[in-house]
């Protein structure tokens, strides 16, 4: 009997993990300004790497590990993300992000196809932690510029930027 | 007078308001600060508490005696993004958000023009994308005006102006009918970025070969090999001549040298040479000798 009941809750634990990882996706209409028509492929790619990358920053922010960024983050997105881990490292803390949901708009293309700029109205929970000890846990919506750039097999995050909601 | 009075009292009532709204909670922080602007958080109660702003941008941390005023001097804060600031005590903890906004001042242009090289006489064939950022590498995010500008050899100036919306601009160019290098340059306030757009001359346009005998061989010549806007192809593009004789063809690939391109063929009486260079087919001659 408590073996089946352990069971259950794992299951149900895991389920819940499961279902709390994966946040909400809204997706706007596009709104571009650009010449150039940004193929439906080449958004939906745009935007699936850009969701992955949510998930290398938590790790990485929660982890104080910025090699974790390599694979999604470039150029000033990069610099930036690094540079905060370290800080967190100097000071002890650890953030923890959870993504729980995405209101994403296609707001630019780069007529040489370049670039691609999208905005995230995203709703996550952050909670800080000071030597490992929980400070607070706030749920925040705030509002990302999103700038992504193609590298060899998929896009990554040039810019990323929080701006007033 | 009493008419006075009441609009003295009205203009206090809002802009109390007002800086209720900026200013939000007991730490009384504003709801936005500039990037690297200085700005000080109330910490209300007494005792040690330590002091946190943390952002995906940036963490900051301070030691802290309740009841002071804390002071963040100018560029301790300059990643744009959303913060919160947490006031963690021993029996409380106090959190507030804020925005860190980009300053409204272009100091940094991410500049990509396409191609770099490019034929004459193109319509829209060269593009631009700016990223216009502070001086903190924040992109602008409100919209700012911003101009385009190609220069080209011939002296012809193409402007575009734009308007930067969530930091981002574009703008398309012709490519002129004069060979040479043009310079493509992007303005936002008082900085400005320049690319360097190399225009080549185009497809050949009005091939023309002539024959003369040289023994027992004849030799082709062509005129020199211009595109249709008047400009020398460039050398070791391609030139095919062919022969046609009695139902068999042999042709000869010859690169342009000095603008012309020249071969010596053994020729039979009859024959037909024909010439050609990319998209350009030239004229024939029959060979009689």
């Amino acid at each position: 009997m408590s073996k089946s009941f352990l069971i259950l809750c794992t299951v149900l634990t895991a389920a819940s993990a499961t279902v709390t990882a994966q946040p909400t996706l809204r997706i706007e209409a596009a709104n571009l300004q650009s010449s150039r028509p940004l193929q439906d492929q080449t958004g939906k790619a745009a935007i699936r790497d850009y969701l992955q990358s949510w998930q290398a920053l938590t790790e990485a922010l929660e982890q104080n590990r910025a090699g974790l960024l390599e694979a999604d983050f470039v150029g000033s997105a990069k610099d930036t993300l690094a540079a905060t881990i370290q800080q967190q490292t100097a000071l002890g803390i650890s953030t923890r992000y959870q993504d729980r949901s995405h209101d994403l708009q296609l707001v630019f293309y780069s007529p040489e196809g370049l670039s691609i700029e999208l905005t995230d109205n995203v709703d996550y929970d952050v909670q800080l932690l000071d030597q490992g000890r929980i400070k607070t846990t706030q749920h925040v919506r705030a509002r990302y510029l999103i700038v992504l750039t193609p590298a060899e097999v998929r896009w990554k995050v040039r810019v990323f930027q929080g701006t007033p909601r | 007078m009493i008419v006075r009075w009441a609009l003295l009292l009205g203009g206090l009532v809002v802009a109390m308001a007002q800086l209720a709204h900026a200013a939000g909670g007991s730490m009384g922080l504003p709801k936005t600060i500039e990037a690297g602007s200085s700005f000080s958080i109330q910490t209300p109660g007494s005792g040690n508490a330590s002091l946190y702003i943390i952002g995906i941008g940036q963490v900051l941390k301070r030691d802290v005696q309740l009841g002071q005023i804390v002071f963040f001097a100018a560029g301790s804060l300059f990643n744009a993004g959303h913060y919160l600031a947490v006031l963690a005590g021993d029996s409380s903890t106090e959190t507030e958000s804020f925005d860190v906004v980009p300053a409204n001042k272009p100091s940094n242009l991410s500049f990509l023009a396409k191609p770099s090289r490019l034929p004459v006489g193109q319509p829209d064939g060269i593009s631009g994308a700016v990223y216009v950022f502070d001086a903190y590498h924040n992109l602008i995010s409100v919209p700012t005006p911003v101009s385009f500008e190609l220069s080209s050899p011939s002296g012809t100036i193409q402007k575009r102006a734009a308007i930067a919306r969530e930091g981002a601009a574009w703008a398309q160019m012709d490519s002129t009918a004069l060979q040479g290098m043009d310079e493509f340059v992007v303005r936002a306030g008082d900085i400005s970025s320049a690319r360097v757009v190399g225009q080549v001359p185009g497809d050949p346009c009005g091939l023309k070969m002539t024959a003369r005998q040289s023994g027992q061989q004849a030799v082709l010549v062509t005129d020199a090999v211009r595109d249709c806007n008047g400009n020398a192809v460039l050398d070791g593009t391609i030139v095919t001549f062919t022969e046609t004789y009695n139902g068999s063809q042999s042709t000869i690939d010859e690169p342009l040298k000095h603008g012309i391109a020249q071969v010596t063929i053994s020729a039979h009486n009859g024959a037909m040479f024909s010439v050609a260079c990319g998209v350009a087919m030239g004229n024939q001659i029959r060979w009689e000798k």
